[in-house]
């Protein structure tokens, strides 16, 4: 049923970038969302739930950070005309984007070190948290930008018809709600595992199952959206023949979560949640296939000479043997047993300099 | 402002920001490993000590520099686009490589802030080495990036076009060597003599306390011998540049006619109008010699050169005076410690050597800052040397002077507090006292 296409080798690189956006979605994501968590804590338990998420994404945030500059990376070598138009045509929500970035960074490993004194440690959450709320609206409003045809297309005119009008859009902004709603929910997912604690636990899980109902809200609204302003990418997820299995995997993946969430089977909501999430993200990329940036730039007609794409897939394959056993070696070392920040062991608190409360 | 000195003052801003977390990101690992050793082996837990204070400086700095860098990452398309859609495919796999050695470092580095009771002793140690050899394998690749600007090599232009495109030529292009090493020197003799300063100036003050005392010793046993090394790479970088940069070697040394037995300039203020150099000391056959090893090598002046091609001449003097006078300095202390610790075995001994040390702390920085405005700045109008210019390379978004400030006023913000939280970390909160009832020896001599 499904065409097989002629891959060649900018296709394959294509699909790397694609799954490394992918793996930035998933974990950085996760980490993001686990910021929206940390603003909007609440409750008797407000203090605790930020501890656990504090403990959930320290070790790991800067290593899911990565997959971000890999995509970078691997957009400017393979593909150097895509990297030259999104650098200009949305320079102004992707600077944005990098204050963002830099600030939750910072402010979260400043929260850590800083004094453990409560004003300090609010100053530092605030910026933390409201840093992880803007940052994934602007990617996901960069993203709509593309998806809508505004960045490959011709911009001419006015300041801002060139560099304002192609990313500032209703659909723009109801992909960037869409994205912080689905990180959120990637966070709130994965938190439900982070704490041995079943008052912790639970409050995770009905944030998690609140914020699965605003997903599809969400999701319904870009989809509303889509055939004024992404005409080409509504008509991939629509008319391709791996358009209807891909949207009946997603629902049941959706189903799942929420069933397993119901059920109290963390694991498997957790493994339903980013197999949600990641066919949402592989609609978008296949729906716009083989456009990089519609309606001009296409995988073929912006990629490196074969000299470069060739080798940039032999680094790719010795990095990955070097990377994916140590990535698999840290979420081993710190995702493997759920961890009680209330009830760790002195000696652990006084190695990390750890606020024993926030 | 013109947006093209925006945008460059924008690249010129984040880069001098970044690259001192990237630094701190090569040397501190060596010095965290290093102490974390020497505590499995003696078992002494002042190393133990010193070992977590120091990985949390480097928390601090790591995670700044990892933010930047991303920075730097996007600022590359968002501030030059003409020169990433010539230049990506060709020096992208370096990048690549780095991609891949940064993740390694990120990775290893969680496992070790947050894995001291959860992973065994060995693999601990391990993994900080993991941290330091990824962490100076992502600095040597980004820096043949930069040589490539410097020298570019691997490709053929047709048309305004790249052809031919060899991305291991490019990488392994014929400065690559000279800069790498240059840079990886640099940053151990500057994270080394910064943290070893700091703590001979708490030495001056706290003589007999034995975690500064360790903690001195550990950072030079870094720092000197890099620093020892550095004129060797020195003179390897200048004559590599002299062949291949003529108009920046002639910008650094302030040289304006091309003369046979050129004098070496040292100091003073060059006048681009005039070609003078004023109150600056002239060393005869110094420049000849330095650049080709020959008393009376010809080397050629700026004014060979059409005008429009001239980077900024005081600028690129000024700078390359101040990393020679610092470098030269660190040297200097280093030659001086080596020879104590040859005869003594003992670092601290003396206050004028503590003084002499602590001095040198922010010297290591302060030359790479140097040294990188030479670089940057000497290649001028070039961002790729001969092929293309700066301003050919800029985006064509108007109102740089915006993100500019923005950028420059965030830098700022983030410089005070992580300098704020380092004194506070590393200076105040150790309790000087805590290990100073320690025995140490050679304090009687002190």
């Amino acid at each position: 049923m499904l065409p097989v296409p002629e891959l060649d080798l900018a296709d394959v690189l294509a699909a790397v970038l694609a799954l490394s956006l992918n793996a930035y979605v998933l974990f950085a994501g996760a980490d993001f969302g686990g910021g929206v968590w940390d603003l909007l804590a609440s409750g008797p338990r407000r203090n605790r739930q930020r501890e656990v998420i504090a403990h959930a994404i320290g070790p790991i945030w800067e290593a899911n950070h990565v997959w971000l500059i890999l995509a970078i990376v691997l957009t400017f070598s393979c593909f150097p005309p895509v990297y030259a138009r999104l650098g200009t045509v949305l320079h102004i929500p992707l600077t944005l984007m990098l204050v963002g970035i830099v600030l939750r960074g910072s402010a979260f490993t400043f929260r850590t070190y800083d004094s453990q004194h409560d004003a300090a440690q609010r100053r530092w959450g605030r910026i933390f948290s409201s840093a992880s709320v803007i940052t994934p609206i602007l990617l996901g409003v960069s993203i709509g930008a593309v998806a809508s045809g505004r960045v490959g297309g011709d911009t001419q005119g006015s300041f801002v018809q060139r560099f304002v009008e192609p990313w500032l859009t209703l659909f723009g902004l109801s992909v960037g709600l869409l994205t912080l709603v689905l990180f959120a929910f990637l966070a709130a997912v994965f938190l439900t595992l982070e704490s041995v604690d079943r008052e912790l636990c639970e409050d995770f899980r009905r944030r998690a199952l609140a914020c699965g109902v605003v997903v599809f809200f969400a999701s319904a609204l870009v989809l509303l959206l889509s055939p004024q302003s992404a005409p080409l990418v509504r008509g991939g997820l629509m008319d391709s023949p791996w358009a209807l299995p891909l949207h009946l995997l997603t629902a049941v993946a959706a189903i799942s979560v929420l069933a397993a969430l119901w059920s109290r089977r963390y694991r498997l909501a957790r493994l339903a949640v980013a197999l949600q999430v990641s066919l949402i993200f592989w609609g978008w990329a296949m729906a716009q296939y083989p456009f990089l940036l519609p309606p001009n730039f296409t995988i073929r007609n912006t990629a490196a000479p074969e000299s470069t794409l060739r080798l940039t897939l032999i680094v790719l394959a010795i990095g990955g043997l070097i990377l994916l056993p140590s990535l698999w070696y840290l979420f081993q070392v710190f995702k493997t047993t759920p961890a009680d920040p209330a009830g760790l062991p002195a000696e652990k608190s006084a190695a990390r300099n750890e606020p024993s409360s926030f | 402002m013109p947006d093209l000195l925006a945008a460059r003052s924008q690249m010129a801003v984040s880069l001098a920001f970044h690259i001192i977390f990237a630094v701190v990101g090569i040397g501190m690992p060596v010095l965290m490993v290093i102490a974390e050793r020497r505590w499995q082996k003696t078992g002494d837990p002042i190393h133990l000590d010193l070992a977590k204070r120091w990985s949390k400086g480097t928390a601090i700095l790591f995670a700044v520099g990892a933010v930047s860098g991303t920075v730097l990452s996007f600022e590359l398309g968002l501030l030059w686009p003409g020169f990433m859609e010539l230049a990506g495919g060709i020096i992208g796999m370096p990048f690549s490589l780095e991609g891949f050695a940064f993740f390694t470092e990120a990775i290893f580095l969680g496992i070790y802030l947050y894995g001291w009771d959860r992973i065994s002793p060995r693999a601990h140690l391990w993994a900080g080495i993991a941290v330091a050899i990824s962490g100076a394998a992502s600095g040597i690749f980004v820096v043949t990036a930069n040589s490539w600007m410097n020298s570019p090599a691997g490709f053929d232009l047709v048309g305004g076009r790249a052809v031919n495109i060899d991305p291991i030529a490019a990488m392994l292009n014929p400065m690559a060597f000279q800069q790498t090493v240059h840079m990886t020197l640099a940053a151990y003799a500057a994270t080394g003599f910064a943290v070893g300063g700091i703590h001979a100036f708490l030495l001056l003050f706290d003589p007999t306390n034995a975690f500064h005392r360790r903690a001195l010793t550990a950072a030079l046993a870094l720092g000197a011998p890099a620093a020892m090394l550095q004129p060797i790479s020195g003179d390897l970088s200048a004559r590599s540049v002299a062949a291949r940069q003529p108009i920046k070697l002639a910008a650094m040394e302030s040289h304006f006619e091309t003369m046979a037995a050129a004098p070496l300039t040292i100091g003073g203020f060059p006048d681009p109008e005039s070609g003078q150099t004023r109150y600056a000391i002239k060393i005869p056959y110094g420049l000849s010699l330095l650049a080709f090893h020959d008393p009376h090598a010809v080397v050629r002046g700026l004014q060979e050169f059409p005008r429009e091609d001239w980077p900024n001449v005081p600028i690129v003097h000024a700078g390359f005076q101040v990393m020679v006078a610092l470098g030269t300095y660190l040297a200097l202390v280093s030659l001086w410690v080596a020879w104590i610790w040859l005869r003594r075995k003992d670092v601290v001994g003396s206050r004028w050597r503590l003084r002499a040390i602590a001095l040198g702390a922010p010297m290591g920085f302060l030359a790479i800052e140097a040294g990188w405005t030479v670089t940057e700045v000497g290649r001028q109008p070039w961002i790729i040397q001969g092929v293309l210019r700066t301003a050919d390379a800029v985006t064509p978004m108007p109102g740089l002077i915006v993100p500019f400030l923005l950028f420059t006023l965030l830098y700022c913000f983030l410089g005070v507090i992580v300098a704020w939280l380092l004194y506070r970390q590393i200076i105040r909160s150790p309790k000087s006292s805590e290990w100073s009832r320690v025995y140490v020896p050679g304090v009687a001599r002190a």
